[in-house]
Formats: C-alpha cells, structure tokens, sequence
C-alpha cells in the first residue's frame, strides 16, 4: 500500500522536531522513496580526486541503488557517468577503482566509450544502418551527469537536474573540508589506499546522528574507553616514567564528562549540515609531531598556521550521507544498502608536504574506531542494532529529539548552540523532509 | 626447540582463544610482540598502510578486559570462538635470527547470539625463545577476503 509514494504530506508529518516517526528507519517503502527522491536530490559524495590522477583512471560509487563510475579523460577533466551500458544494462565498471586505459569496453558485446563516456564504437556496425538507432539514446554513449563539483579534491554530484547549486547547498559548512584540506602544507589531500569496510545491520541514519551524538561516549564507551583508561593509569602507576602513547591519546578522550561536551558547543548550518566541537574538541590535545608545525608556518605564515591547526572540529555531517573528521583526515560515508542494512566505509586521507606520523595517526584512529574489529565500533553498532529491533514495537511510535528543543526551533539556519543538544539530529530531519518532498512536490504540481 | 614444539605451541594457543583463557593469552606474548591484522594483499607495513589491527601488549590487554567489563554490551549475549586449522609449516628455525616462523592455514568460526560469522586465512608466528619459552614476537592474520565488510570481529583469531 502506498501511504508515503505522492504524499508528501504523509511524509511531512514523519518529522516534529523533538520527535521522528519510527517509519523513518524501519519502513521499507520510506526507503525506497529516499532512494528515489532524497540521495537524487542532495549533493552526494562519490569519491577523491586523487583516486582518479591518470587519464583513463576510474572510480565506481553509488548514488542511492544508482551506479555511477567516475572517470579521467585526455583532456583532464574528470566525468562522471551512470555505470551501465547503453545497450544491455551491463555495468562498465565493476571494480571499486583501476585504469581503463583509452577507453572502456563493455564485456558483454564489445560496445566501446571514450573516457568520457561518448560512445566509441560498435562491432559490426553495420546492423544498425537505416534503423534509426543513430537518434536513440543509445547512440550517445554512457549517459553523463551534468551536475558535477569538485571541491578541495572531493567529488560530489547531483543527480536530479534541477535542484539547490553546489554552493547554495552547502554554504559555510565547506569551512571543514577547507580546514581538513588545509592542513596539508600544500593544500592538498591524497587518498593513498583503500578504506576501512564495516557493515552494519541498521538504518543508515543512525550512523549520521550517531556522529553528533555527545551524550553517548561517556556511557556506551565507557567498556572500550573506560577501560583504556584504566589499563593505561595502572601502567602508569608501575612505571610512572611511562610517556603517553599515541593510542592512549586518541581513546582516552572519549571518556570525557558531559560538562566538556556541553561547553565544545554545535554548530548547525542550513541543508541539514553540522557539526560537533566548536570551540573545542576530543581532538584537541593531541601531541605536535615533530617537525609539522614548522611545514605549515612556512606555508602559511605564524598567525594562519595557528588559525588552521587551532580549529579542531569533531564531526561535520555533510546531509546526507558522510562526515569529516577534519584533525585526523578522515571521511566516512555511510552506504544505504537497504532499509536496515549500512555499509560503512571509512577512508583517511594523507596530507600532502606533511610528515608521516600525521598519517600514521589518521590510520591508527581509523582501526580503532571504525574497523569491524574495533572495539569503539562494537560499543556503537551494538546499540544501532538493539535500536533498530526495538523500533519495531508499537508501544512507542515515535523516537525522542527533545534535548534542548526549543518552541518554534528555525530550520535551515546557522547557529551555534549547546554541545549536548539534539539540535543537529533535528536539523538533519528537516533537510530530510525537505528533499524527501522536493521533486514530489514539483510532480503534485504539475499534476494539478 | 623442535618441529613438535612449534606446532604444539600454534595449536594450544589457539586451544587457549577457544577455551576463552585470555588472560593467559595475553602472556604468550613476548613484551613487544604485536597481533596483527593487515588489510592489503602481502601488506609489508603495519603502520603507514591500514590494517585492522595491529595491537601491542597494552591494547590486547585492553581488549581482553573488555570482553569480561560489566557494561560491555556487545557481550551481551557472549561470544564463542572456534578455530580449526591444518598442520602449522615451519618455515624458519630461526637459524639466522632467531625466529621461528609458521605458518598455519585456518577456518575460524566465531558465534554470538543467533549469529555466526566464518572467516578463513593463514596465521602467521614468529616465535622467539624467553627464558627458554616460545613467546610470540608477532602474529599475523591474513584473512583471504580482507577488503570486504565484516559486521562485527570481537574475539582473536
Ligand atoms: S550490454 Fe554492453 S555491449 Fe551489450
Ligand atoms: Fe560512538
């Protein structure tokens, strides 16, 4: 039965503010409309452009259930394709990355397609004279995305043709891949190898929220945290000589008390963009390493050096699907794969001129964190999955936002407010609602 | 030490995971041996290319701690492990430095709830002699499908 398909208003009323309906993450055919209506709609990350520097390199990604294959032609530009060929549906790409060399050729007969996706060739041509196939769409190759950005190296794309522009749907909230971006001395991230891959049996967007979720390392890492702590003070007690490693430094901080959350303050931008840690973050007392900050004074001078480095923000969700963690470079994006089904893939980027303990740092923090064998992870996609069966009971429809909710609370705003509010996972429903409806309210309109 | 010593010392150690006596475990470990989980194809460094885990003393204690904590929630139900494993090859006596190096094909079972995951590879040892006992200077476990997405890994392989 379609109660959410061309009815926008049904869909609306999924979304208080303080509250959400459980339909958002558990109901099938709610997922297939963000599939549909919402991925299409945003701008969506697909990949880094350092993946792609030769010509002929590709990428594949998915918008949605879409496939999409970037590639680099001759000419230096990057272009980005649906992954599947004009004449049987046959997906062009298959690997998650490789080079293609001159062109690509479809498996399965031989079609051909430069780079850029035009159609090359076809063997045996002749059978299609005087059938008119030169006016199909066929004819012209690997159906091209028109709307492509390329921002600091990220690749981000826009699937439906009409729609918010890049800059207007991002705004401000690009101050944190400028700040990732400018880290490196020379300005510029590089993706050295592949990510970490963690599949998660539940709704993609409990990994979103999860991200601006201050209230929840205290309590849910208390077993993995907790107890680095205590292994690490009983060491310390025995050898008090003992100088703090670099894990100790990236898991202790998870530990801190509500009152330092609270103070690091949210920031919420409009589209459904924000971020944790305003003034200051878990991030922000880790140790120099050696040599950096003299890398970046000669690249930017004292004072900016200071300003990049001193701006230690936790996480930035980018709505919808990924977040940045700007002081260890790192980039995780969370695949929908099916109503309760994420995969997670979590990638760290090297900045380019500075030294190798940064990376070193960026991948040690990546298996702690966000690797199937990491423990942190396993304290979160515990409660994700405990979440996503307890949804299912109707003694309680609807799920709680209230922390620090506010009457008459602004949608798509810029504001700074309290570290522990919920005001970010709010903020992320209203851009929901916002491009879940988009395009349905055009074709109600056009219907009427 | 001798071949058998060797592969006794490879089988009791996976005996010990599977018995879940971690504690004792951790004391095979030489005090700088590392538990290590690469995520490439033949992968060479541990610490500039990304790896599952690639754990010291410190960290594996922390793990094992963790699995008995009061509030550790993704313990709740346990987990149980299984190893099964061919015959370890030997394939250094450590003539020249002094590691003994195995390697052992295997076919890990580990189970929670409802849930059971399997996963196959070969281990790597390099064993080292303390006060003369085996202790190990690294392990290393190359999972055959290392780039898919695993749910949750909690216990050792
Ligand atoms: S399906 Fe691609 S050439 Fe036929
Ligand atoms: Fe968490």
């Amino acid at each position: 039965m379609d109660r959410y398909r061309g009815n926008p208003q049904a869909i609306a009323d999924l979304v208080k503010g303080y509250a959400v309906h459980r339909d958002t993450y558990v109901d099938q055919e709610v997922f297939d409309l963000e599939m549909e209506q919402l991925f299409p709609n945003c701008w969506v990350y697909i990949g880094h452009e350092s993946q792609i520097k030769n010509s002929g390199d590709f990428i594949t990604s998915k918008i949605g259930h879409q496939p999409v294959l970037a590639s680099r032609h001759r000419d230096g530009q990057v272009y980005v394709m649906h992954n599947r060929c004009p004449h049987k549906g046959v997906k062009i790409a298959s690997e998650p990355c490789g080079n293609t060399g001159k062109f690509f050729r479809c498996p399965y007969h031989a079609w051909s397609f430069k780079t850029d996706g035009s159609l090359l060739a076809i063997p045996l041509n002749k059978g299609y004279e005087g059938t008119g196939f030169d006016a199909d769409r066929a004819a012209q190759g690997l159906p091209r995305i028109e709307n492509v950005k390329i921002y600091r190296g990220l690749i981000f794309v826009r699937l439906a043709e009409k729609g918010l522009s890049f800059e207007e749907y991002f705004g401000e909230s690009l101050t944190t891949i400028d700040n990732m971006a400018d880290r490196s001395p020379e300005g510029e991230l590089e993706v050295l190898s592949a990510p970490i891959r963690y599949m998660h049996s539940c709704n993609w967007k409990m990994l979103v929220d999860n991200q601006t979720d201050t209230c929840h390392p205290m309590v849910a890492h208390e077993s993995s945290a907790g107890t680095a702590v205590n292994v690490w003070e009983r060491a310390k007690k025995a050898n008090p000589d003992l100088e703090t490693p670099m894990a100790v430094q990236l898991y202790a901080p998870f530990m801190a008390p509500y009152e330092f959350y609270e103070g690091a303050g949210i920031r919420v931008w409009p589209n459904g963009h924000g971020h944790s840690g305003v003034t200051g973050s878990i991030h922000q007392d880790y140790e120099d390493v050696d040599g950096y900050l003299g890398r970046m004074e000669d690249a930017y001078g004292k004072k900016r050096a200071h300003e990049i480095l001193g701006d230690v923000r936790h996480n930035t969700n980018y709505f919808p699907n990924i977040m940045v963690k700007g002081p260890v470079g790192i980039l995780r994006n969370f695949i929908p794969l099916a109503v309760d089904k994420t995969l997670v893939e979590s990638w760290v980027f090297r900045w380019k001129g500075a030294p190798d303990k940064l990376y070193e740092r960026g991948l040690m923090y990546n298996r702690f964190i966000n690797a199937p064998t990491s423990i942190v992870g396993h304290d979160d996609l515990e409660m994700y999955e405990r979440a996503q069966e307890g949804l299912l009971s109707d003694g309680n429809e609807w799920i709680n936002l209230h922390r620090l909710w506010e009457e008459d609370e602004a949608e798509d705003t810029t504001e700074v407010v309290n570290g522990t509010s919920e005001r970010q996972m709010r903020n992320q429903f209203y851009a929901w609602r916002k491009f879940m409806i988009q395009n349905m309210e055009n074709t109600v309109e056009a219907a009427e | 030490m001798n071949r058998d010593d060797l592969i006794d010392f490879v089988y009791d150690e996976a005996a010990m995971l599977d018995d879940m006596r971690w504690e004792d475990w951790t004391k095979l470990f030489a005090e700088d041996g590392r538990y290590w989980m690469p995520l490439e194809w033949q992968q060479e460094d541990p610490i500039l290319q990304p790896s599952l885990m690639y754990e010291d003393l410190l960290l594996l204690t922390v793990r094992v701690e963790r699995l008995t904590g009061e509030r550790t929630f993704s313990q709740k139900p346990k987990s149980r492990s299984h190893h099964l494993m061919e015959r370890p090859r030997i394939l250094s006596m450590g003539e020249e430095d002094g590691i003994y190096r195995m390697r052992t094909s295997f076919l890990y079972t580990e189970t929670r709830g409802d849930l059971l995951e399997r996963y196959s590879g070969w281990i790597g040892h390099q064993l080292v002699e303390v006060d003369g006992a085996l202790k190990i200077k690294q392990k290393r476990i190359d999972l055959i499908n290392f780039d898919a997405p695993f749910s949750n890994i909690q216990l050792f392989i």
